[in-house]
């Protein structure tokens, strides 16, 4: 019961202090809107382009197409070495029939082009799909050395600068996204330096009258939480309303059919519960920065 | 019995500067002791030192059992909670009442407020200072603000009660007041008072015993003292 009181009392005292040092709790509370914002743009940035980047896994694939006089024996073969290849998701066998069925039904005038030829000009082929498309070419190569593969193809050159510009976002905002949660905390580390020094007749008396330690610093931390959760409300209305309003005017795609947006929920509310966690943890860990520092007891 | 036993303390400041050397005294329950001493004479050293604000750099002090030179900081509200300290410049919270500035006490404590409540009252009563419980301390005089703090620092009934220079800043007729206060809070509460101070007259007419302490030494030592033999000790040197 006395622990619980102390926090109500905690809980009572920060609020209070929140409002008392108004102007002061306005700055950090639009600090940390600013870069929760920021936040936001780089979680939806980043789960968009991983999400892509994921879509665009799932569709690439190496085509082996095998050369004319192949036998049986080396199919199999092949094939049971893509079986335990590491980087082999899956494959398919696919003839050069089945090929010329396909291109049939595609265009008519493939069709007539093809019944020129007394027997099928096309190879048989095997369409691997790949777990980890960063090793694309080192697969692909591997397939090119066998004797009866004719060759191994997979778009080369364009899969790498994709998944390298993908990379290069990625790796760009999270670092931005770091940098930003430090800058944060550190505003909030002085807010809270500030408010500590405003109630240093208070916390004297508190630690004359044989306060704790505890029961002095948890009023502090949980100032930092309320300003963290304040900070939050602004980008998660913007990130809300702002998403929905983009995939909706995009109708869901970013300048080509193959970019894709991530649909609005449940993703929106995971990045919404990720800003109050951010925030919240942010001006808590701030704030405990500022006790640590500036209130040595 | 004794509340308070300083064996040898010595206070060594980091840049070399002795504060208290070979410090030795005893103070019983239920005493009421003056501390004297010029300015720099280690006074305020020693008394910080038994609320722990200050540390002992060798030797032992033990309030209340408690040893202070052994006393970890996440540890010493144990000790704060068995003492009340007050000050010359009163230290209250200029926005809240009388009757809040003394409760802040308890509720820091985590005190449930129907027990806050009665000791409250008593303690604002025992300052007499029941007419004022809803007024700010800027609305209070200087006496009356000082008898504020002293309700404060009697609330959570503490065995000691430590006042450093209290009448500092208060005129002499409102000091025999605060010392009469003091007086009463010794004598119907039994509260063991360690005052130190700078008036000659209080020390006189209260007739109590008087410890003089200067260079950081202990210079004299005595029951029913008075200012005098402060200055003796002094033209002795």
């Amino acid at each position: 019961m006395k622990a619980l009181r102390i926090l109500t009392r905690s809980i009572r005292d920060s609020f209070k202090s929140v409002f008392r040092n108004f102007s002061l709790s306005i700055a950090s509370i639009a600090c940390t809107t600013i870069t929760l914002i920021l936040v936001a743009i780089s979680l939806f940035l980043s789960y968009n382009v991983q999400q892509v980047t994921k879509d665009l896994e799932h569709e690439l694939t190496i085509v082996v197409y095998l050369n004319k006089d192949v036998t049986d024996e080396q199919k199999t073969e092949i094939e049971n070495d893509l079986k335990t290849m590491e980087n082999v998701d899956s494959y398919e066998l696919k003839s050069k029939d089945e090929w010329k069925a396909e291109m049939k039904d595609e265009d008519e005038s493939l069709e007539n082009a093809l019944d020129i030829f007394e027997e099928n000009p096309l190879l048989d082929s095997i369409i691997v799909t790949v777990k980890d498309v960063k090793d694309l070419s080192e697969t692909a190569e591997k397939l090119r050395k066998y004797d009866f593969v004719n060759s191994a193809e997979y778009g080369e050159g364009m899969v790498e600068n994709v998944i390298g510009i993908f990379d290069a976002i990625s790796f760009g905002t999270f670092a931005i996204v770091i940098a930003l949660v430090l800058v944060t905390a550190f505003l909030i580390s002085n807010t809270i330096k500030l408010t500590i020094f405003s109630r240093r007749t208070e916390i004297e008396i508190m630690r004359l009258v044989g306060a704790s330690n505890t029961a002095i610093k948890l009023p502090f931390v949980f100032e930092g939480f309320i300003l963290g959760v304040l900070g939050s409300i602004l980008p998660i209305l913007l990130s809300i309303y702002g998403y929905v309003f983009l995939y909706n005017q995009t109708g869901g795609y970013v300048f080509t059919q193959i970019i894709t947006l991530v649909k609005p929920f449940p993703f929106v509310l995971f990045v919404c519960l990720c800003l109050v966690v951010i925030g919240s943890l942010v001006g808590m860990l701030g704030s405990w920065r500022a006790v640590r520092k500036y209130l040595k007891i | 019995m004794k509340l308070i036993k300083v064996e040898h303390a010595y206070k060594i400041y980091k840049n070399g500067t002795t504060a208290v050397a070979d410090l030795s005294v005893s103070i019983d329950k239920g005493e009421f002791v003056f501390v004297i001493g010029s300015t720099g004479s280690g006074k305020s050293t020693f008394i910080k030192m038994l609320y722990r604000e200050e540390k002992p750099t060798k030797g032992s002090v033990i309030v209340g059992g408690i040893d202070v030179a052994r006393l970890r900081n996440s540890k010493v509200y144990k000790l704060r909670r068995k003492l009340g300290v007050v000050f010359q410049d009163f230290k209250l919270l200029p926005k809240l009442t009388v009757y809040e500035n003394v409760a802040f006490a308890l509720e820091t404590l985590g005190l449930p407020s129907d027990e806050i409540r009665p000791k409250v009252l008593r303690a604002i009563e025992a300052v007499g200072l029941k007419e004022k419980t809803r007024n700010l301390p800027s609305e209070l005089s200087g006496g009356e603000q000082q008898r504020v703090a002293i309700a404060r620092a009697i609330v959570n009934d503490p065995k000691l009660l430590i006042c450093d220079e209290p009448t500092g800043n208060l005129d002499p007729d409102t000091s025999k007041g605060i010392m009469k206060i003091l007086d009463k809070i010794n004598k119907e509460l039994g509260t063991t008072i360690i005052m130190a101070t700078h008036d000659k007259d209080l020390v006189n007419q209260m007739k109590k015993r008087v410890l003089v302490i200067e260079n950081g030494v202990l210079a004299s030592d005595t029951k029913k003292g008075s200012y005098k033999v402060h200055e003796s000790v002094k033209n002795s040197n």
